[in-house]
């Protein structure tokens, strides 16, 4: 019966952070890495996320590199505008066995335009819309939510107080007001000129100026927590200024609740964005969206059900990857995520004590406790 | 507390008259409402911009009008005077008359929608979170982003193909090819696999039997063209009030308590001697009186339960009473059944029962039965679309709290007083994982009645998206305030009640006066 040793006394420790309740898995994972890159190792081992990462990545690029974007011609050979004559009455030309792509993978509409090339335009406004979304309203939020919970007071009261205006007014209301801003082109007005040029982009940015509300709510609540905390009051005591504590000190700390919020704020958007489309508030005609074009072909589902089947695909794809690479983000960032097992739980008593370390320590010491080593399964 | 409340109530205020104010000036400013006329040809073009000018006071002032309004509109503060007068609409129909018709419409499309969606999320959270990391985790985990992801304009659309035109044309010949009976009899099977718990071989054996009886019973259906005259019959009715009731007292008492089981079991004897008598009760039938006997069979449940006894008579009447209510509700649903044909029939039907439009067959007479298999008809499909994409956000909601909570140290307490595991799942675990669910319940219940705007357009209900879209559409601005009023007044009161229903419901967070 020898004295633990400093080996076993660090064996025993790091047993004991383990044992955090019965039944929830240890994580010791996170020993001697940056925040970074244990999100970073996290998310790469959330196979929901990575299969949502290279769905997103290949959405992606075919649709910014298929029809073109900004004036560069793509590698299709049709744009979402072109018509051409009916091959085989419009029908999907692509086959999977044997795989083929054929002349109109997709299909055609009615007077011949290539559904692909329109899929793919669409997608193209969707994720440009929801780029633009995520980023006014990641800033917006960023900044409304920073101020009022950190500085509190006054300035804490109006934008709330803003923030609960802009949540009630219906997003439905402020597009449809957009879209007719938009549509005045006679009028010769610096928003009507630039709305009509770069629709999807004015309607984006729309969005984003509606949708940073939940947001803002969210890094108030805990800029409200953080600032009580003593790293901040440490900061302050050495003479650091209001945005220094603000950018160096707080925002590191909620990076977390923002990538995953402004992630989900993105997803909401897509769907936000082609529900206007398709209710005739959104992008209009002749440029296209995905929205846009299952509003256009619904009626034609009994004659023409590809028209209606690819965008829709295309929506709900784009929007499932999205939502998974948010999960994977929120999973690697929450630092309670911990495995919990009920079934594991309900036979921890009756498990065998497993060789863990304070297993391996106590048969050593041999005083006959047993209350750590049957947990630690 | 009464401080806390007073000061919540006139920020509402306050917040409310600014966004109505802002709302006002938006949708006037969304447009022009003349434009069907600049463009017409009609000759008396000058007079009918006239007299719509005159109707929506389009002389004055957008915000000067706004006043006008609100004036009108103070008057609905006043009670029992019957003065509100929040304007009228662009064909001169007054705005509370028309808020009232799409008040109900609404109500009738979300309120089922909406508790079917709480029930199954919350079901399907709790199980998802006892069994966290299995397949059926996953599985639903899965199902949950893709409904999530659903455009709902574009489910509503299948819906229609499929649950409404397909199933009218199977409902003219019901007969199911045997191959289909076996597929959808393994899809069953093999969902159950996966669902069921234990161990391998428990798993394949309740596969099994899901896939035979599913099997037989689509078999069955169709060679008694089941679809066509629809019923239970006491006999399904007395198998599936056995099932009930075991699996209600599985719940509520466990299945150990002898006393609860048999009364849960009596209950179903009674019900099932209530079936014979109620039945010329039912064919006269009125919503209240049905009402009524779900509220006495809910009685004579809790009576059986009191006489039974055991050493906890409260659990006893609570499974008698659940088991009784849906013994009561199984009657009334062959109930309905037996009035399909007749409905099926119906001039007004015509054989193509599952509406795709509207919230009500036009002009369609009978009895309570008929009205409501035609209600029944037509909501099915909004509804279902509704349950699909809110249904994601209570599962995974109702998972999290679930996994919080069953990380406490107060479970691990009653795991180790040696609780079984019933008590402790639904004891401890389950009530308070309610507790940040019943929050998001408030919230939503709050956003329900303006929030159906896709899917009234989509099934053409004329409820109160309706109503908001077509004034916007119009650039009528009465319409559109009437509705924003309505939903705001109601999100802000729940949101209140969501507040204070925490604090009541978990006393570490104590309103601060």
């Amino acid at each position: 019966m020898s004295q633990p040793s400093q080996q076993d006394e660090i064996m025993a420790e790091e047993a004991a952070l383990r044992q955090e309740a019965a039944g929830i898995e240890p994580v010791s994972e996170a020993r001697g890495l940056s925040q970074g890159q244990i999100v970073r190792k996290r998310l790469l081992g959330h196979s929901g996320a990575i299969v949502g990462l290279v769905v997103f990545a290949i959405i992606f690029v075919m649709a910014f590199t298929s029809v073109g974007y900004a004036g560069i011609p793509g590698w299709w050979k049709y744009t979402h505008e072109a018509v051409s004559p009916l091959v085989n009455d419009g029908t999907p030309t692509a086959s999977l066995w044997p795989l083929a792509w054929g002349e109109h993978p997709f299909g055609q509409d009615r007077i011949g335009r290539d559904l692909f090339a329109m899929t793919m335009r669409g997608a193209q406004q969707s994720i440009t819309i929801m780029v633009v979304i995520g980023l006014i309203a990641g800033l917006v939020g960023v900044v409304v939510g920073a101020l009022s919970g950190y500085f509190r007071g006054w300035m804490e009261a109006v934008l709330m107080r803003l923030t609960d205006v802009i949540i009630i007014v219906p997003a439905l209301l402020l597009a449809a007001v957009m879209a007719q801003l938009a549509g005045r082109r006679d009028e010769g007005s610096w928003f009507a000129s630039f709305a009509s040029s770069n629709g999807v982009l004015a309607l984006g940015i729309f969005l984003g100026l509606i949708s940073w509300v939940g947001l803002a709510r969210l890094m108030r609540g805990e800029f409200l927590t953080l600032r009580e905390r003593e790293f901040v009051d440490a900061a302050r005591i050495s003479g650091a200024s209001n945005a220094r504590i603000i950018f160096k000190h707080i925002l590191p700390n909620a990076v977390g609740v923002l990538i995953v919020n402004v992630t989900l704020t993105m997803s909401a958007a897509i769907l936000t964005e082609t529900a206007l489309s398709y209710l005739g508030v959104g992008v209009k005609s002749p440029d296209t969206s995905l929205g846009l074009l299952i509003s256009q072909n619904q009626e034609a589902f009994a004659t023409r059900p590809w028209l209606f089947w690819f965008p829709g695909l295309f929506i709900v794809l784009i929007c499932l990857s999205i939502n998974f690479i948010g999960d994977g983000l929120r999973d690697a960032f929450d630092p309670r995520q911990k495995k919990f097992n009920a079934k594991k739980a309900k036979d921890a008593d009756a498990a065998v004590p497993e060789k863990t370390p304070v297993a391996a320590l106590e048969s050593r010491a041999d005083d006959g406790r047993t209350a750590g080593g049957d947990r630690g399964a | 507390m009464v401080t806390y409340i007073v000061r919540r109530l006139v920020t509402a205020a306050l917040i409310l008259l600014g966004a109505s104010f802002l709302v006002y000036l938006l949708t006037a400013a969304s447009g022009d409402p003349l434009a069907e006329f600049r463009a017409s040809s009609a000759p008396n073009k000058q007079q009918l911009m006239d007299s719509r000018s005159a109707l929506l006071d389009l002389d004055t002032p957008a915000p000067v009008r706004y006043f006008k309004w609100l004036g009108g509109a103070a008057q609905c503060l006043v009670p029992f005077t019957g003065s509100c007068n929040l304007g009228k609409n662009i064909a001169g129909q007054p705005i509370t008359d028309a808020l009232g018709h799409a008040l109900i419409q609404t109500l009738t499309l979300v309120t089922g929608a909406a508790v079917l969606a709480i029930l199954v999320g919350i079901t399907l959270g709790i199980i998802t979170a006892l069994r966290q990391y299995s397949t059926l985790d996953y599985g639903v985990t899965f199902m949950a982003f893709l409904f999530f992801s659903l455009p709902i304009f574009w489910v509503a659309v299948l819906l229609k193909e499929f649950g409404a035109i397909g199933f009218n044309n199977f409902l003219r010949n019901p007969e199911i090819p045997l191959p289909v009976c076996l597929g959808i009899g393994a899809v069953l099977g093999a969902v159950a696999l996966i669902v069921a718990g234990g161990d391998a071989r428990r798993k394949v054996m309740t596969g099994g039997i899901v896939f035979a009886a599913v099997a037989a019973v689509l078999i069955y259906f169709s060679v008694t063209q089941w679809f066509k005259t629809p019923g239970l019959g006491p006999v399904v009715i007395a198998i599936a009030g056995v099932g009930i009731a075991f699996a209600v007292t599985l719940l509520t008492a466990g299945l150990r308590n002898r006393k609860a089981l048999q009364s849960a079991l009596i209950a179903v004897g009674v019900g099932l001697v209530l079936y014979f008598v109620v039945q010329p009760l039912l064919n006269q039938a009125t919503f209240l009186m049905v009402v009524l006997l779900a509220v006495v069979a809910v009685l004579i449940g809790m009576a059986i339960g009191y006489f039974m006894g055991g050493y906890d008579r409260g659990q006893s009447m609570r499974a008698a009473a659940i088991t009784s209510f849906l013994v009561g509700f199984l009657i009334v649903l062959d109930r309905f059944m037996q009035a399909w044909p007749a409905y099926f029939n119906n001039s007004r039907v015509r054989g193509r029962p599952i509406a795709t439009i509207g919230a009500g067959t036009p002009n369609i007479e009978g009895d309570f039965w008929i009205l409501g298999l035609d209600s029944f008809t037509h909501l099915i499909l909004p509804t279902t679309a509704l349950i699909l994409i809110s249904l994601a956000g209570y599962t995974r909601f109702t998972r999290a709290s679930m996994l919080e909570i069953m990380n406490m140290d107060y479970i691990r307490t009653a795991r180790a007083k040696g609780l079984s595991e019933r008590t402790v799942v639904m004891r401890h675990a389950f009530r308070n994982a309610l507790i940040p669910v019943a929050t998001i319940v408030a919230f939503d219940i709050g956003g329900l009645i303006g929030g159906a705007v896709i899917t009234e357009t989509v099934f053409s209900v004329r409820g109160m998206g309706f109503l908001f879209l077509d004034g916007i559409l119009h650039v009528d601005p009465n319409p559109v305030m009437g509705v924003f009023i309505c939903v705001a007044i109601t999100a802000m009161a729940f949101n209140l009640i969501a507040d204070l229903a925490y604090s009541a419901l978990d006393p570490r967070v104590r309103v601060k006066a």
